[in-house]
């Protein structure tokens, strides 16, 4: 049980409208992730959801019962914060067993809830510990661990990785993915990280200025960008965007082709260009390069390309790969 | 920069200070002990004799000494508890976002920064005066008659006077400890279902426990020697009723002209603080660590 309808809700602070009206439906079991650049709602979106904030209009659903004005404890969902927000003073078993502490449930109930849920997350050999003497991603397993234990329709997670360096981001996004796949419980999920949003989700709601700008699996979103806002912020390196004759000869305001998806020949092609600079990777090769009259390009290439700075090159756009937008920034085709 | 060269210097630069403040708090005390074990009043300066530990055994079981102690002990204890559950309470609304936040918490701060002979005096005389005080126009104006608060209830005037002194202490110490609450842990304990009391009890008074104990503290150093307001009010009366112990060695001092008594009373006062502070440490300055 779990799933999540939004109906037109909008969200002002004062003056300012935040959320300008969504409609959103998140089916049971799914996981879903919000994702958009800072400021553009998303955190919001999610309070909304747990109850934090109250919607100035419009109605929150959970599991087809309005939960509009229920108080943030009674919607059965359970969040984890950026910052954990764990309570310092307790120890992990104090807080983990809080939430069913505070439903009043028997000593024997929380302390076998509690086992089971540090056993999920590996946390049995710190039970005693206090959370300043947990690293930042056992921090992070109490903090979702505490979600856990209370059993809730939904799991709500606000940027839950970003205070972890980068080795242990990619650890922890695999085991949030376990646990989803474990718990085959509904999960939303807040990032400003596409990649996240990608590797994750089942459903991806790309977020633009307080609206939703498009909802889809990760590969409708990269294959069928609805619009110039979704096309930019959805794949690394970012996509291309080219206007000019290129793009009218085409029957558009603008094209998209996505690093991954124009070949590189060093005699003929569409567009010639001069290398700025070419990034080694080993499996893959980034390069920077100045196109004639296009300006800037990025281009990823398989294995180690040799390619130097300076070097004249000429790109040519796989025709089944280019996306076209309209002057308004619209989806052609 | 901790070679040897640089820790030598730094010793030589702070000596100055270091000796400084060591003299002036080793002449006193080692004074007041010579004084107190010296037969020396004021009545008769000339006849100066060493009489041992005689002030000591004369002073500990003279009765208005277990009297003082005890009136120190209550009125310590006493304004422990209302500045503290005071400074919570105070604290906890001054958190709240009201209209004019800012004055408001100026003139909850301003009682501190009255000097305490001028807060004595105007509680005295405009306030618990039983022909012109505040409190006696309400109680007439209410058809009562009015408390004679200086003579019918000594101790609990000094010690409202007192509380009104430290509460403002207590609230801006706790207030601040308040504002550094998380958040993000407010809204964590609402989702796991804690209500305002649970909130209270297990997230917000663990938070604040360390600023109590600083507050318990500094307090307890202060109260033990407070005098200002008892001379302004009672002189510590009527009879012993507000003698507490500082009092009691003026009194020995100035009033009985006994120089060695009060020496000796002094000296006592001192050892007693210590044991409090002591005990205090052990109690709740568990609380500092970590």
């Amino acid at each position: 049980m779990g799933s999540i309808q939004l109906k037109s809700v909008k969200k002002a602070f004062g003056a300012v409208s935040v959320i300008n009206g969504i409609d959103l439906g998140i089916e049971n079991g799914e996981f879903a992730v919000f994702v958009g650049p800072s400021g553009c709602g998303k955190s919001t979106l999610l309070r909304l959801i747990a109850g934090l904030e109250d919607v100035t209009s419009g109605q929150v659903l959970i599991d087809g019962k309005d939960a509009t004005n229920i108080g943030p404890s009674k919607r059965g969902l359970a969040m984890v914060f950026q910052s954990y927000a764990l309570y310092p003073h307790m120890s992990v078993r104090g807080n983990i067993a809080f939430a069913l502490k505070m439903a009043g449930q028997g000593a024997d109930v929380i302390e076998q809830k509690v086992r089971k849920a540090a056993a999920t997350l590996n946390l049995t050999d710190y039970l005693d510990r206090k959370p300043r003497q947990l690293s930042g991603g056992q921090r992070q397993r109490v903090a979702i661990g505490r979600a856990i234990v209370r059993e809730p329709k939904a799991f709500l997670f606000d940027e839950p990785l970003s205070n972890l360096d980068a080795a242990l981001r990619v650890q922890m996004r695999v085991e949030i993915g376990e646990l989803h796949n474990a718990l085959k419980t509904t999960m939303i999920y807040v990032t400003h990280d596409q990649v996240e949003a990608m590797t994750m989700a089942d459903k991806i709601v790309v977020l633009d200025r307080g609206s939703v700008a498009q909802v889809g699996s990760p590969l409708e979103l990269y294959n069928r960008p609805n619009g110039l806002f979704v096309a930019g912020f959805i794949g690394s390196p970012t996509m291309n965007m080219i206007r000019g004759p290129s793009a009218e000869k085409r029957g558009a305001a603008t094209i998209g082709i996505r690093p991954e998806h124009a070949d590189i020949s060093t005699t003929a092609g569409e567009w010639p260009a001069t290398v700025r600079l070419a990034e080694h990777l080993g499996s893959d090769t980034f390069v920077h390069a100045e196109a004639d009259g296009i300006g800037p390009l990025t281009l990823r290439l398989e294995g180690e390309a040799p390619l130097h700075p300076d070097q004249r090159i000429f790109v040519t756009p796989r025709e089944a790969h280019l996306h076209k937008f309209d002057k308004d920034g619209k989806r052609i085709g | 920069m901790a070679t040897q060269q640089t820790t030598t210097a730094g010793r030589v630069l702070v000596a100055p200070s270091v000796i400084l403040l060591f003299v002036w708090m080793i002449v006193p005390l080692v004074m007041t002990l010579y004084f107190s074990s010296l037969r020396y009043s004021l009545l008769d300066p000339d006849n100066v004799s060493f009489v041992g530990l005689q002030n000591y055994t004369a002073f500990l079981t003279d009765p208005d000494f277990l009297t003082a102690l005890y009136n120190t002990l209550v009125l310590v204890i006493s304004v422990l508890i209302i500045s503290v559950c005071g400074g919570i309470l105070v604290a906890l609304l001054m958190d709240q976002p009201v209209f004019g936040q800012n004055v408001l918490r100026l003139m909850v701060i301003a009682p501190f920064f009255v000097i305490p002979t001028v807060s004595a005096l105007v509680w005295k005389n405009l306030l618990m005066n039983p022909d012109s005080g505040l409190f006696a126009w309400i109680a007439r104006s209410l058809g009562f008659d009015p408390i004679v608060w200086f003579t019918n209830w000594p101790m609990l005037s000094v010690i409202v006077i007192v509380s009104w002194e430290w509460l403002p202490f207590a609230s801006l110490i706790l207030l601040t400890a308040l504002q550094s609450l998380d958040e993000e842990q407010k809204e964590a304990a609402s989702l796991d279902g804690a209500g305002p009391i649970s909130y209270f009890g297990y997230i917000v008074l663990p938070h604040i426990a360390r600023a109590i104990t600083v507050v318990i503290l500094i307090e307890t150093i202060f109260l033990l020697s407070v005098f200002a307001e008892i001379y302004v009010t009672t002189a510590g009366g009527p009879g012993n009723a507000t003698t507490n112990i500082p009092f009691l060695v003026y009194k020995q001092a100035l009033l009985n002209f006994d120089i060695g008594g009060a020496s000796a009373g002094g000296i006592i006062a001192v050892i007693l603080a210590n044991i409090v502070a002591f005990f205090l440490v052990r109690i709740i300055g568990r609380n500092l660590e970590g």
